[in-house]
């Protein structure tokens, strides 16, 4: 799942990048050329991942904490930093790949810890003393047998 | 412009940004398991029970409103300042406010994460 709000974030962005890079800059002087931008075929598509991002990234917070989900899909820096260097040809610099390298320490510290804060999500809560006292495995199996 | 201004959006945008972050967080934690949902009750409740609260909609206008503050600020200051600046602080703030607000769990890990992702941020408007 955080794979795929990842690729999208990074494959939206980039797709996007490439479709404007057609129109140039956009002024309050040529507005109506952000009307036209949407037309073109990459800011199309860069918008249809946008939305697959933030549809992956809502159910991501839906089982995992803010803190665990923001620097874990950041991941989608590091892939738009090498989509711009292979895909756009962007001049990367020694900064950037710095940048790139703490972010990975980041996401690397977040990964080895717990997704959740026990109790935070709907899922996650006791919903009655059996609940409370049971483990959530016998629960499981109880449910599969009714 | 000046510098204060500046600094004045681009605080208004980590506020905003963090604020509907936090909204948003809060509204799905309240949701369950929206993969668990999709499959037990298919697509449409999924979109029902994200947009029947009032919580992550109040998240989505703080949202629009950190992004149109985002574009005042960047017309009043350089792309690389306030990119990299709203960015990272957004990190840092969201942190603060998912453990203040939110009580999130916040171990040491948690804390380097969310440093080492601003900085790098920071740095890749270099």
């Amino acid at each position: 799942m955080l794979l795929a709000v990842v690729v999208f974030a990074a494959c939206g962005d980039v797709s996007l990048a490439r479709g404007m890079r057609v129109f140039g800059a956009v002024t309050l002087a040529n507005l109506p050329h952000l009307f036209a931008a949407l037309m073109n075929p990459w800011v199309g598509l860069g918008i249809l991942m946008l939305l697959g991002f933030f549809a992956g990234y809502l159910s991501a917070l839906s089982w995992a904490d803010l803190t665990y989900v923001l620097p874990a899909t950041s991941v989608s820096y590091i892939l738009m930093v090498l989509l711009a260097k292979f895909f756009l040809h962007e001049h990367v610099t020694v900064w950037r790949w710095l940048g790139v390298a703490l972010i990975v320490a980041g996401v690397g510290f977040v990964a080895t810890g717990p997704e959740a804060t026990p109790g935070a999500h709907r899922q996650n809560r006791p919903q009655s003393e059996f609940e409370l006292l049971t483990p959530r495995t016998e629960i499981a199996n109880a449910g599969g047998e009714a | 412009m000046t510098h204060l201004a500046l600094w004045g959006g681009i605080a208004a945008v980590v506020v905003a940004s963090t604020v509907g972050d936090v909204l948003q967080s809060q509204a799905m934690k309240e949701t369950g398991d929206l993969g668990l949902v999709r499959r037990s009750e298919g697509l449409g409740a999924v979109i029902r029970r994200v947009v029947a609260s009032a919580r992550f909609m109040l998240g989505l206008g703080f949202m629009a409103i950190g992004f149109f503050s985002l574009l005042v600020a960047l017309s009043w200051g350089d792309v690389s300042i306030v990119g990299p600046a709203s960015a990272s602080l957004t990190f840092i703030a969201n942190a603060l406010a998912a453990r203040i607000y939110l009580k999130e769990r916040m171990d040491r890990r948690r804390w380097l994460a969310a440093l080492c992702v601003a900085g790098g941020v920071a740095l890749l408007a270099h």
